[in-house]
């Protein structure tokens, strides 16, 4: 069996590559072959040992093929209160004919779309794994969203994955979303199977002046989903981009999102959650690239590990020499439940210009014996008092959530797992 | 109602409390005084049950149950109330609905059925003109930015809401000026019944001015050294407790 070391191992994944964006394609290639798999001291991948898990849990390494979904598998996937549009996947492969037409809004394949820029804002060069998906990916979605066009209801990006005759699924997604429009986006992924794929993500989005644009993500997959994403998008002048991510399952997650501000008075937001038991490893490294004065960022991520699961938190700051009166805030926070559950968290600043506002923290702690005390001697029992203090404790990222079902559906799920309901 | 034989505790392997008697009958307001260090908050703490604290020898019986055996969430739902000394800010936790969660379980661990939202409500109103707290308190995270007064106003308002048969109330004075201090005491007072009993474990006898105790006991070292009725704590404030100290420390030394 051939590992992940020996590159020959994509060789499939290239020669199964359709014909459509060759030029870019073969830039991806080229940067793929150039950096090659994260060794194990890639310093990127340091605490997620991606290459390793790969080379222990997939057997295929090909495309997982689409396949038939039905809608009433769409239907059942649907949280209740959503009201929205609904566009599905099947192993990163668009089915139109399971998704709603929304007014206003351009929706095709991607191959049906073969001028899109693909890999202008995730670029290839900067991380191995967009690099393999640019090289390799199937077919994709783009979305346009035209200028000062508001859509109020959310669109919700339903994947449902599963190893089907090969184990690598690699979706990628375009958005583009004009001056002053205004869009919500769910991204949520079902697993329809118990065995091991790994799951090679890149989404693009590309927002325009002014526009308000919000990411939720859900990522709540099978034990043995491995995942890696990479979502990166530009801010222009006056927008912004809110992500909330939310990590609940899977075997091994890395998140890496990027954020470019890149113009005036933009804000970008990071905000996340990982609720972890089991093995579950989850790592988010974010991003976020301050290029002209006066933008601001906010991150707020927290973590919450149970048993043997593992999370890794890297935010990167950077500030350049032009961006002078930044705001740049970042926190991250974890509580861990058990002496077998690790978390590794790194704030990473660099800052080139001199006249900026920016904070940092990280904390690592305990459940609050003193909290669950009073609570008690109040007459809570021991489980719904932890499960307050927790549910608490992830409540201050949950309420950045502003589209109300997908708020109250992850709220549902993460009482559930705290094992307590308020 | 309380019963507590030759109580000894200890945190850390350190011996705080060393033998405490003490017999509550329902209708009675006791109050635990003595200098800093002599195990008052202890023993509030041991009997709310908080779990640093290891019993190593004596019983307390509490309405015929064995309190030590119990969790403090079922302490709490027997009735025993301890309002503390420094009450917890849990930011992210709503007052309303943690007091209503805790109420609930309360009422079905009594064998109550659980109030719903609307006589949920309209009992906190009752009782909040009780204790004089503000709706905006109830409306912020439980103890989040309050100032010392309003957390120990807080604490009463719990007390009020839970309706215990045992209130221990620990230096609930400490730090209150005298307006605070009032409306504490008042609404502790109102909540007093014949069926209901009182322990006041305080530094100062200011507070018995307005909370009247029918028993004074002293702690020193980890004992109940004198017992007196509400004079002794007026004689305490006089002299101080330095000549109790002395009587204490030269009999053990004969």
């Amino acid at each position: 069996m051939s590992t992940l070391t020996q590159q020959d191992t994509f060789q499939a994944l290239f020669a199964a590559s359709p014909e459509n964006f060759h030029s870019i394609r073969n830039s991806g290639k080229e940067s793929f072959l150039n950096q090659g798999i994260p060794a194990v001291k890639a310093e990127e991948y340091k605490f997620t040992n991606i290459s390793k898990k790969l080379d222990n849990a997939l057997t295929n390494f090909s495309t997982a093929l689409p396949f038939e979904v039905t809608p009433s598998q769409v239907k059942s996937a649907l949280f209740e209160g959503f009201e929205g549009d609904v566009l599905v996947f099947a192993n990163g492969a668009f089915l139109p004919e399971l998704s709603s037409t929304i007014e206003g809004v351009e929706i095709s394949k991607l191959s049906d779309k073969p001028e899109t820029s693909l890999g202008s804002i995730a670029k290839a060069s900067k991380d191995p794994f967009a690099a393999l998906n640019q090289a390799s990916f199937v077919d994709g979605i783009f979305i346009s969203v035209p200028k000062k066009s508001q859509i109020e209801r959310p669109i919700l990006l339903l994947s449902f994955n599963k190893e089907n005759l090969g184990q690598v699924i690699q979706p990628r997604v375009w958005i583009e979303v004009g001056d002053f429009a205004e869009v919500t986006f769910i991204d949520q992924s079902i697993s329809l199977s118990d065995s091991a794929y790994f799951v090679n993500k890149v989404v693009e989005v590309k927002g325009g002046v002014n526009s308000q644009i919000s990411y939720y993500r859900l990522q709540n997959e099978g034990k043995n989903t491995i995942e890696v994403s990479n979502i990166e998008t530009d801010i222009l002048k006056d927008a912004k981009f809110t992500s909330v991510n939310i990590s609940l399952s899977g075997d091994m997650v890395r998140n890496n999102l990027s954020l470019n501000l890149l113009g005036s008075n933009s804000e970008g937001n990071m905000f996340g959650v990982y609720l972890l038991n089991g093995k579950t490893h989850v790592d988010n490294h974010t991003n976020v690239d301050h290029t002209i004065p006066h933008a601001d960022s906010n991150e707020l991520y927290k973590g919450i590990l149970a048993d043997q699961s593992r999370g890794v938190f890297n935010g990167k700051i950077f500030v350049r020499q032009d961006a002078q009166k930044t705001n740049a805030f970042q926190q991250n926070n974890n509580i861990l439940l058990s002496e077998d559950a690790i978390v590794n968290t790194k704030p990473q600043l660099e800052i080139w210009a001199d006249d900026v506002k920016c904070s940092h923290g990280c904390t690592v702690g305990q459940l609050d014996e003193e909290a669950l005390f009073y609570l008690r001697a109040r007459g809570l029992d021991k489980l719904s008092a932890k499960g307050l203090l927790l549910y608490a404790f992830a409540g201050e990222v949950l309420e950045k959530i502003e589209e109300e079902s997908f708020h109250n559906h992850v709220v549902n799920l993460i009482q559930e797992r705290l094992g307590s309901k308020f | 109602m309380l019963s507590i034989k030759n109580l000894h505790a200890s945190i850390e392997g350190n011996e705080i409390l060393r033998g405490i008697n003490l017999e509550v009958k329902a209708g009675e307001v006791h109050a635990i005084m003595g200098p800093n260090g002599s195990g008052k908050s202890t023993l509030a703490s041991v009997l709310a049950g908080r779990e640093e604290y290891e019993v190593t020898e004596g019983e307390v019986i509490f309405q015929g149950k064995d309190l030590l055996e119990l969790a403090p969430e079922d302490r709490a739902r027997e009735g025993v109330f301890l309002a503390f000394q420094y009450p917890v800010e849990i930011p992210g936790v709503s007052s309303t609905n943690f007091l209503r969660t805790a109420l609930n379980q309360v009422r079905e661990y009594r064998g109550q059925e659980p109030l719903d939202a609307v006589k949920f409500l309209s009992l906190m109103k009752e009782k909040m003109a009780l204790v004089e707290i503000d709706q905006k308190l109830l409306s912020r995270s439980l103890n989040e930015g309050f100032s010392g007064g309003e957390k120990k106003r807080n604490e009463i308002f719990q007390m009020a809401m839970l309706e215990p048969v045992l209130s221990i109330l620990d230096e609930t004075d400490s730090g209150l000026d005298i307006d605070a201090l009032r409306i504490v005491s008042n609404g502790v007072n109102k909540l007093k019944s014949d069926k209901t009993a009182t322990i006041v474990v305080t530094h100062y006898q200011r507070l018995l001015d307005y909370i009247v105790p029918d028993y004074v006991h002293v702690l020193y070292k980890g004992r109940i050294v004198k017992s007196g009725t509400k004079e002794l704590a007026l004689e305490l404030e006089e002299k101080g407790y330095d000549w109790i100290k002395e009587e204490v420390d030269s009999a053990a030394t004969v």
